[in-house]
């Protein structure tokens, strides 16, 4: 089967790569960038451990085909961090407040968190749930996740306010 | 799960795109958002070998609302729709609706088209495109044909589009000024498909209603376009009798799949509740 040259921007770097047209952007990130951030939960759709930021939309990337992501800029949760390794906002509000458990589901949080509190930057508790209504947690209830998700709201919006 | 392999064609213009479709014959598929379409591969329940990405044909996307026509090329994702004051303005039951499709990322992504041409009976924009009397563009190696949506849908995943056929836009009158509508979906879960759902648009002159239409999803092979119930209303002042009839004119054409959203009775019945509430709702937003 013949491969397509795909290049992109994947957190802020260009990459290129020659590949077969049914990978799926989750495994491109994942087995061609050693990207293993973001996770492979239901492969449907529906669960959201595989979010990413695709040209500053979430997307589900077990869902894209790598064609479909060529020219376009990826945030991964290896992104979110600051280039000097501390952490994102977003990502000390989720240790603060207990936001995880087990983890799995939380790259996929946090890089949701970031494109809605980019939409929405004060956004209420029903906003936070309806935002992260895409991304399913089976160990916290989801309740530390409002709660985190909240919290960095507030620490972002002060921040910029002092800006 | 990887699906089958295929060629990747990611076309510049919409007559590229058709010609695509032209020379690859049945072999050749459409991807818009590829939501339902990429699933799907993966279970090898499609398995196309040539995929045409319509995503650069900016031809193909946008709302244009002015003279109370509507025009919504069917590239438009679900999250463009739900963004659009212009649109929401004019006929807000097409937000009501898309706000209850799918999740936040698959509304990013899912398109008006897709949603539109999959003939998926779970998909909620067909039946609502029903009862606006919408009018679907096709564009075909043989030119261009125009089709109602209320003759579109054939069975599931059948419908009157050709194969090598691509849907272009969808255009319909907005409902009048002073119109009232509702979206009503029971639902499972969010980013689930309908156990019923009803889309309700009508108008009101002095409190008796002089226009209604009504429309049903994921309740039948195909949406469900009511014209008994919308005439159960018309002339009444929407009391319970009217409602009633209403109500019941939508449940004798329900034939709901059994699954695992309940036994035919359920939906049926849940079916009466949706027709109902999006009644009520639509009747107090109409001025």
């Amino acid at each position: 089967m013949s491969k397509i040259d795909v290049e992109m921007t994947v957190n802020g770097e260009a990459v290129t790569a020659s590949v077969e047209p049914r990978t799926l952007l989750i495994h491109f990130l994942r087995e061609h960038l050693n990207l293993t951030g973001a996770h492979i939960g239901c492969e449907t759709s529906h669960c959201g451990a595989c979010t990413v930021d695709l040209n500053g939309r979430s997307v589900k990337s077990c869902s894209v085909f790598v064609g479909q992501a060529a020219g376009k800029s990826v945030t991964t949760i290896e992104g979110i961090a600051h280039p000097d390794g501390t952490l994102h906002a977003i990502q000390e509000a989720f240790r603060q407040h207990h936001g995880l458990q087990c983890g799995f589901c939380t790259p996929g949080m946090i890089t949701r968190a970031y494109r809605l509190l980019q939409e929405n930057p004060s956004p209420s508790d029903e906003e936070i749930r309806y935002g992260i209504s895409g991304n399913l947690c089976r160990c916290t209830g989801y309740q530390n996740i409002v709660k985190a998700i909240r919290a960095a709201a507030t620490e972002l919006s002060a921040k910029e306010a002092a800006e | 799960m990887i699906p089958g392999p295929f060629e990747y064609h990611r076309p510049a213009s919409l007559p590229e795109a058709v010609s695509l479709m032209a020379s690859h014959g049945d072999e050749a598929l459409v991807i818009a958002g590829g939501h339902s379409l990429i699933p799907m591969m993966k279970l090898r329940m499609a398995a196309p070998g040539h995929l045409v990405d319509l995503q650069d044909l900016d031809d193909l996307k946008g709302i244009a609302v002015a003279e109370g026509q509507i025009r919504i090329g069917a590239m438009t994702t679900q999250h463009d729709l739900i963004d659009s004051e212009a649109l929401s303005g004019a006929c807000p039951i097409i937000r009501e609706t898309a706000l209850q499709i799918a999740d936040p990322q698959v509304r990013y992504v899912g398109t008006f088209g897709g949603n539109i041409a999959n003939g998926d009976p779970g998909n909620d924009m067909p039946a609502l495109m029903q009862v606006l009397d919408a009018t679907y563009h096709l564009k075909g190696p043989d030119g261009d044909r125009t089709v109602q949506a209320r003759d579109f849908y054939q069975g599931a995943y059948f419908t009157a589009r050709e194969d090598g056929e691509i849907l272009t836009q969808v255009s319909f009158a907005a409902p009048p000024a002073g119109h009232g509508s509702a979206y009503m979906k029971q639902k499972r879960k969010i980013g689930d498909y309908a156990t019923a759902a009803a889309a309700v648009v009508l108008t009101l002159s002095g409190g008796t209603c002089t226009a209604a239409s009504i429309g049903l999803t994921n309740l039948s092979e195909t949406p469900l376009f009511v014209e008994a119930a919308g005439a159960a209303l018309v002339g009444t002042t929407l009391d319970s009798t009217a409602v009633a009839e209403a109500v019941a004119a939508a449940k004798a054409v329900c034939n709901p799949a059994e699954d695992g959203r309940g036994p035919k009775d359920f939906r049926t019945h849940v079916a009466g509740v949706m027709v109902q509430r999006a009644i009520e709702t639509a009747r107090t937003r109409a001025a």
